[in-house]
């Protein structure tokens, strides 16, 4: 399989990657399959009635990955695709999934991914999910990721995912239903800027009991840009549910933050915070005493916070 | 050297305030403590010199250029470093990227461990932390003091260094700032109420209601402050 200069930056930006991965992988670009290896206990089977793949993962694996990077590099491409993990119980893995667009032309491209996990019992499963978007034309980068999550009893998953740049639009949703002790833990981190538009949804019921999530949400608004945070824990059982959104305003952004926490048992026990405001002056302040000009500063507070 | 002259601060909002009257004030010792009671306009004077407040008017001199209307980033370029009175709390910024940005450049591990060292903290338990909330305020207070350390300006002020500091620690906090003294060789300008950092003072600074009330040796201001801090309210001494 060989990867052009465009492809090879996007894999970089989107799964860290600077060739072709090692273990089970998936390349799909521009709407097709680019390359594809399943390893001893890791199977990649493409669907036969819809675009996308299914991933087993058997039982017992531990330490293995699996990237799956999707990679659009043509203008105008619109690309919806099915992936769905199935992740064996008492297994210890890393996925790493992603979009990168890079649209040099006028025509709108957009990718929407609707991923489903299917988490087994005692699993524990390390999610990263990076969305990218460059391009010289005019033309739009549209991503909607969809994310459909459930865990079996004990299982553990842990959920990155960041939008750094160049999407003009996006919706993103996540839901997730969590069994006896299950344990889900997200992490968002969204920067927009210029004219972009970005909603993200969480949906997240704890229905087991022992159960827990934690959905923090870290976002930076600049320019003209608009978001909105929607986040419902809903805690059906002796649970633990936290929601949190640190935003950062700027420039004339503007940004909502709805968060949504409902006990449907005395013993769910929900918290949810939510902060959007400026970047502290003191903060800008002391970094200038530092040498730091306010635009330095303003780079590097944003660059912490994003982390 | 710093040099301050005729420096006034007055605020209009809720009627007209004199925070600073005509400070008029040279620095060119290895410490100088600035001293006196609460609300007198230390930290005030301390903000003018740093260009974090712009003064009513006066002028300020470092090494005879005048920086009375550089901003804060000229400042710090030029060599005036400001140690907060209240630490500021980051999200996601590190213990070591402050002393990066401190020091101008990328400094090593073994760099970064003698600053942090010098405060009482182990680099190998700081370096990587954040400096947020999950530090106590004496953590966050000795850290501010290491920026400064990193800095090696020709200036550098602190106001109240000790606020926050343990007693245990306390004893080496003076220690400090002599061996920042002989490392960097700058002037140091400390706003203290503490009698352990008077004690190490080359000029003491007695300043009152916005005015400098005396300057002299700590062998002559001491006895002064110490024999007047009851007649600091006039009703009681009357």
């Amino acid at each position: 399989m060989e990867l052009d200069k465009v492809q090879l930056n996007l894999l970089e930006q989107v799964a860290d990657l600077h060739s072709v991965p090692e273990g089970a992988y998936n390349i799909r670009s521009n709407g097709y399959a680019l390359g594809r290896r399943s390893s001893a206990n890791i199977e990649i089977i493409p669907k036969q009635d819809k675009p996308g793949i299914d991933i087993f993962i058997k039982p017992g694996t531990k330490n293995e990955s699996v990237h799956i990077p999707v990679l659009l590099s043509e203008t105008g491409i619109k690309d919806l695709v099915y992936n769905d993990f199935h992740i064996g119980h008492d297994s210890d893995i890393v996925i790493v999934a992603g979009c990168g667009i890079h649209n040099g032309g006028d025509l709108q491209s957009e990718h929407s991914g609707i991923h489903s996990f299917f988490v087994g019992k005692n699993a524990k499963v390390k999610y990263v999910e990076k969305h990218y978007g460059e391009g010289d034309g005019n033309g739009e980068n549209i991503m909607n990721p969809t994310t459909i999550i459930e865990m079996a009893e004990n299982s553990y998953m842990e959920m990155e995912t960041a939008q750094i740049k160049g999407i003009d639009s996006t919706i993103r949703k996540t839901s997730a239903k969590l069994s006896d002790g299950a344990t889900l833990v997200i992490g968002e981190k969204i920067l927009t800027h210029g004219k972009q538009k970005a909603i993200t949804e969480f949906e997240v019921d704890l229905s087991g009991e022992k159960s827990s999530a934690h959905v923090v949400s870290r976002s930076v608004a600049k320019n003209d840009s608009y978001q909105e945070f929607i986040s419902k824990v809903y805690g059906n059982n002796l649970c633990n549910g936290h929601t949190e959104c640190d935003a950062i305003i700027m420039d004339n952004a503007k940004i909502a933050a709805i968060p949504e926490i409902k006990a449907k048992h005395p013993d769910a026990s929900l918290i949810h915070e939510a902060a959007i405001g400026k970047i502290a002056g003191e903060q800008l302040i002391k970094l200038m005493t530092l040498g730091l000009s306010e635009k330095e500063a303003e780079e590097q507070i944003i660059a912490g916070f994003l982390k | 050297m710093l040099e301050l002259k005729n420096i006034s601060y007055t605020v209009t909002e809720n009627g007209r305030k004199d925070i600073l009257k005509n400070i008029n004030l040279k620095i060119d010792d290895r410490f100088v403590v600035i001293t006196g009671p609460n609300g007198s306009g230390k930290s005030t004077l301390a903000k003018i010199i740093a260009g974090i407040i712009k003064p009513t008017s006066g002028q300020i001199l470092l090494d005879g250029e005048d920086i009375t209307e550089m901003s804060i980033t000229e400042r710090a370029n030029v060599g005036v470093s400001f140690a907060f009175q209240q630490p500021v709390r980051f999200k996601g910024i590190t213990v070591k990227d402050l002393i990066n940005m401190a020091a101008g450049k990328k400094i090593t591990f073994t760099e970064a461990c003698n600053y942090l060292s010098e405060v009482g903290l182990c680099a190998r338990d700081y370096i990587n932390r954040e400096v947020n909330g999950s530090l106590s305020g004496g953590e966050l207070k000795r850290i501010e003091i290491a920026m400064i350390l990193a800095r090696r300006t020709k200036l550098s002020i602190f106001d109240e260094p000790e606020a926050g500091i343990d007693l245990w620690s306390f004893n080496s906090l003076t220690r400090v700032f002599e061996s920042m003294h002989e490392s960097i060789q700058g002037n140091i300008l400390i706003i203290s109420h503490q009698e352990r950092i008077l004690d190490i003072a080359d000029k003491i600074v007695l300043l009152k209601n916005g005015e400098i009330s005396q300057i002299g040796t700590k062998e002559e201001i001491m006895p002064q402050i110490l024999g007047t801090a009851i007649g600091l309210c006039p009703q009681i001494k009357e």
